[in-house]
């Protein structure tokens, strides 16, 4: 009877902690961007400059995880297939950029192809333009999010040991084919769940983001910088409505994260067996 | 000689893993290579494999020095101690992979597959994934893999170890069965004496990194020559003061002695026909082993063991028992020898 | 470089290992190492006393201890509901507790401008919360509270999503060993649970206050910003740069890189300890 009341008491708790933390901050995004009737919420998402902070915001998205995920596939193969001196050391460099602030992240982009940094003569010689433009963005978009496939694949790798690699090459199969058919199964779900976290920090960082870009509309505007300068103007209403989009992509990124556990889960008890 | 390692060296860190390593092996000989865990013994299979290099030394496999041909080249199958099957294939794919990789035509993989598949007794289990198999047919697979891009050596790491007993037994004489039945050269790593007496034709302990002793079973069985050698094999005890049982004197420089179940014979009291050279004891305990009785003995404030067959009425804790001990191992930091017992040999034995 | 390709030799069964450690490497030292270098470099023309004279600052001191405070007591608060989440979705049976599981990782999910607006209207004066602690004379947002706040929220997953697992490996034996010799509930979980995910919520709390001290979108729209209150150490470094105090904001930045590494380092020694006393 008492541990039915204490559990009763633990569940209750964590869930109104739940429901006031997260949920409601979502609720109110949704209450805001529709409290001025459906034509205001449309003609705020469908505004252009609104249109190409979300094209700009998709393509940083879009690179940003093509390369991470390339990062991620080879790091996690280096690391966890071979021993070498250093590898601790290496694991540690890959997560830096968890430990500082994006908006460091993004200041080191300004000192090195800013007006007063050492690749800036070079990128004027050529007319390129790094800092306030869309490569910063995206420099800057990589380097938040370097780890995120790299530190799902490893501890799986490391788990799964490297006898069925070493039994595949011992029978003569290349890189590719060994990858491909014995590694790459073991892997998928971790790895798309890895893609998934990445996409989401990639399409949502700010900080970083906002130190290269400028901030020129149109042009360097990503969507959460949209909803900043929105917000600083006071078009609450048009801020929350071009918020709400990203709560609804937040959303699908959240059961399509839910669906890719389960399924790895799933598929991680059947190797037990 | 087939397989020939070369004063073989090779250092993990700070850990001497082989030490001069040098043994050679005959073709078609199914050898184990038997040790205590750490003794160096996957290393050298793993490095013959070419899964790892030797600091120093040579590889030799039919003639050719193999140190810097990669592992897919050497015409070694490989089979892991938890087999390391493809988890993501089915038992057909995992032993079709390696004919695959070579390029091999369609149906000739399908036959050779369906060949191995008769050959370890999976014949409608070609579907199946590694996780719906029991251990000992895993292994079996494991084998058929190895085996189906018609390897010229097989090595096989701890082929046993992950298999419940019962299984275990069977499997061994199944798996010698077979290796005489493809007649292919093979080494296996164990660490149990018992299997790789029962299994291997010649047998090769290993200690320290380095290589003990080689010999048949029987021949290792009987004459160690080393004193690890003599401790290793058999359940065998060592005694500090051999001096005080009846019939040994110290002998040369030898410090230390064994002595194993089968030196040792019990009777009542009195009842020895060699009654002067045996020992008077008191028995400790007594344990059924199934198809016998372990008795343990104190003589003189050793415990030694012996065993007793069961059709004799059983001693039981606390009896006087008369202990004869027929010989020891001698043994000095490196050297061993075995001595009878001297009142054995004396030619007037006295009958009572 | 010796040393990889001698590695190489060691390792030649399993293939690839040149071609992905150049890749490794190389995107490596592009995207982090060498820029991050270039921290040090900028600050080549910086004399020391200049260095310290900007980090300082007193505005800069305050903006410190703003983000130090609010990230400790917010990664505190995390700890607490973290462990306690964690617990309830791995042993507790109840309607929605996947849902409840799934929604833990909406503050990795939605963007931090979107959180930061969000926290910043619900808990203002006149937002559904605020209003609320308004009529007893709390004001929240534009606060330290706010800023805890703000950093509780995106802080919550770390700490969760390191238990959970190894709440699941837990075995359950220990447990009932405890409860058999007559243990109460309470003193089981403190004396047989609890230091088995302890490093685990170590590992939490140091992702959850790493994330804290360097959070910017989240905290910069209810932090309200004011001078010697409320700024945030990456608010100043911001508005250094806004200003063109490119050797300002690199002081603080570099300041703040060195003091993450620290943290970092201490906690991953006080998790060696910690394991080191429970894995016997």
């Amino acid at each position: 009877m008492k541990q039915k009341l204490v559990s009763s008491l633990l569940i209750i708790l964590g869930a109104v902690f739940i429901a006031v933390m997260l949920i409601v901050p979502l609720c109110t995004v949704l209450a805001y961007a529709l409290r001025q009737g459906w034509e205001t919420f449309a003609s705020a998402i469908r505004d252009p400059y609104a249109i190409k902070a979300l094209r700009l915001t998709l393509l940083a998205a879009v690179v940003t995880v093509a390369l991470n995920t390339v990062f991620g596939v080879f790091s996690s193969w280096a690391i966890s297939k071979f021993r070498f001196k250093g590898r601790q050391f290496l694991t540690t460099l890959i997560d830096i950029p968890f430990a500082i602030s994006p908006v460091i992240a993004g200041l080191v982009f300004v000192l090195v192809f800013g007006r007063i940094g050492w690749a800036y003569s070079f990128l004027q010689a050529h007319h390129l333009k790094v800092v306030f433009a869309v490569p910063g963005i995206i420099l800057a978009t990589i380097f938040v999010t370097l780890p995120f496939v790299s530190r799902e694949l490893i501890p799986l790798m490391q788990a799964q040991g490297n006898e069925e690699e070493e039994a595949a090459a011992l029978m003569g199969a290349g890189g590719f084919k060994i990858y491909r058919k014995i590694t790459l199964p073991h892997i998928k779900w971790g790895l798309l769940y890895g893609i998934i976290l990445c996409t989401a920090r990639a399409m949502g960082e700010f900080g970083a983001v906002s130190v290269v870009s400028g901030h020129l509309r149109g042009k360097t505007n990503t969507l959460p910088l949209h909803i900043e300068i929105l917000f600083n103007e006071f078009h609450l209403t048009a801020a929350f409505a071009v918020s709400s989009i990203l709560v609804v992509i937040a959303i699908m990124i959240l059961i399509l994260r839910n669906i890719v556990e389960y399924k790895g889960k799933k598929a991680g008890s059947e190797d037990v067996r | 000689m087939y397989v020939k390692l070369e004063h073989i060296y090779k250092n993990f860190g700070g850990f001497r893993a082989s030490d001069d390593v040098s043994f050679s092996i005959e073709k078609g000989k199914l050898t184990g290579l038997l040790g205590p865990s750490g003794s160096g013994k996957t290393t050298i299979l793993r490095m013959i494999a070419g899964l790892e290099q030797p600091d120093a030394g040579d590889i030799i496999i039919d003639g050719v020095r193999v140190n810097d041909l990669p592992a897919s080249q050497r015409g070694i199958g490989f089979v892991f101690q938890n087999y390391a099957l493809f988890r993501y294939m089915t038992v057909f794919d995992n032993i079709a992979f390696g004919l695959e990789v070579q390029k091999k035509d369609k149906k000739f993989i399908k036959e050779r597959v369906q060949e191995l598949i008769r050959l370890i007794g999976l014949e409608g289990m070609e579907k199946r994934y590694p996780h719906q198999l029991s251990g000992g047919q895993k292994q079996r697979v494991a084998f058929a893999r190895a085996l189906a891009p018609n390897p010229h050596l097989l090595l096989l790491d701890e082929p046993f170890a992950a298999i419940d007993a019962k299984v275990r037994k069977e499997l061994r004489s199944w798996l010698r069965e077979t290796i005489n039945k493809v007649g292919i050269t093979s080494i296996f790593v164990t660490h149990d004496q018992d299997e790789a007496i029962e299994v291997a034709d010649e047998i090769i302990i290993t200690h320290q990194g380095r290589v003990e002793q080689k010999g048949s079973p029987a021949a290792i069985y009987k004459n160690p020559t080393t004193p690890f050698a003599a401790q290793f094999i058999g359940q065998s005890l060592i005694l500090d003061d051999y001096t005080k049982l009846h019939g040994f004197d110290k002998t040369g420089t030898y410090t230390q002695a064994v002595i194993r179940p089968e030196f040792i014979q019990l009777a009542r009291p009195g009842k020895h026909l060699y009654q002067n050279a045996a020992e008077d004891g008191i028995v400790e305990d007594v344990f059924f082993r199934g198809n016998s009785l372990e008795v343990r003995v104190n003589v003189k404030g050793m415990r030694l063991v012996a065993h007793c067959s069961l059709e004799e009425e059983a001693f039981q804790p606390d009896d006087p028992v008369s202990v004869l001990i027929y010989r020891l191992f001698l043994y000095n930091h490196d050297q061993v020898q075995l001595v009878e017992n001297r009142m054995l040999e004396d030619k007037n034995p006295v009958f009572i | 470089m010796t040393r990889f390709i001698r590695q190489r030799k060691k390792n030649k069964v399993i293939p690839g290992f040149a071609l992905s450690m150049g890749i490794t490497l190389a995107m490596l030292s592009c995207i982090v190492l060498i820029p991050l270098l270039s921290v040090i470099l900028s600050l080549s023309g910086t004399t020391f006393a200049e260095f310290l004279a900007t980090i300082t600052d007193k505005q800069v001191l305050v903006a410190y201890r703003v983000s130090f405070q609010c990230s400790l007591i917010a990664a505190l608060i995390n700890c607490f509901f973290g462990v306690l989440l964690a617990w309830i979705l791995v042993r507790y049976r109840f309607p929605g507790r996947r849902i409840l599981d799934g929604f833990i990782e909406l503050p990795f999910a939605l963007p931090t401008s979107v959180a930061g607006i969000a926290l910043t209207t619900l808990y203002s004066d006149s937002g559904w919360i605020g209003r609320i602690f308004a009529h007893i004379g709390i004001k929240i947002s534009y606060t330290l509270i706010g800023i805890t706040i703000a950093l509780i929220f995106i802080g919550i997953p770390f700490v969760v999503r390191s238990v959970q697992p190894v709440l699941e490996k837990l075995d359950r034996q220990y447990e009932e060993a405890a409860m058999i010799l007559g243990a109460s509930q309470s003193k089981t979980f403190f004396k047989v649970v609890f230091p088995e995910i302890l490093p685990a919520m170590l590992t939490g709390f140091g992702l959850a206050f790493a994330r804290g001290l360097g959070e910017y979108g989240s905290v910069v729209f209810i932090a309200g910003n004011i001078p010697y209150k409320t700024q945030i150490t990456p608010l100043i470094i911001i508005s250094k740069l806004e200003q063109f105090n490119y050797d300002g904001a690199t002081s603080i930045a570099l300041t703040m890189i060195i003091f993450s590494f620290v943290i970092l380092f201490s906690l991953n020694i006080l998790q060696a300890r910690v394991n080191k006393v429970t894995k016997v």
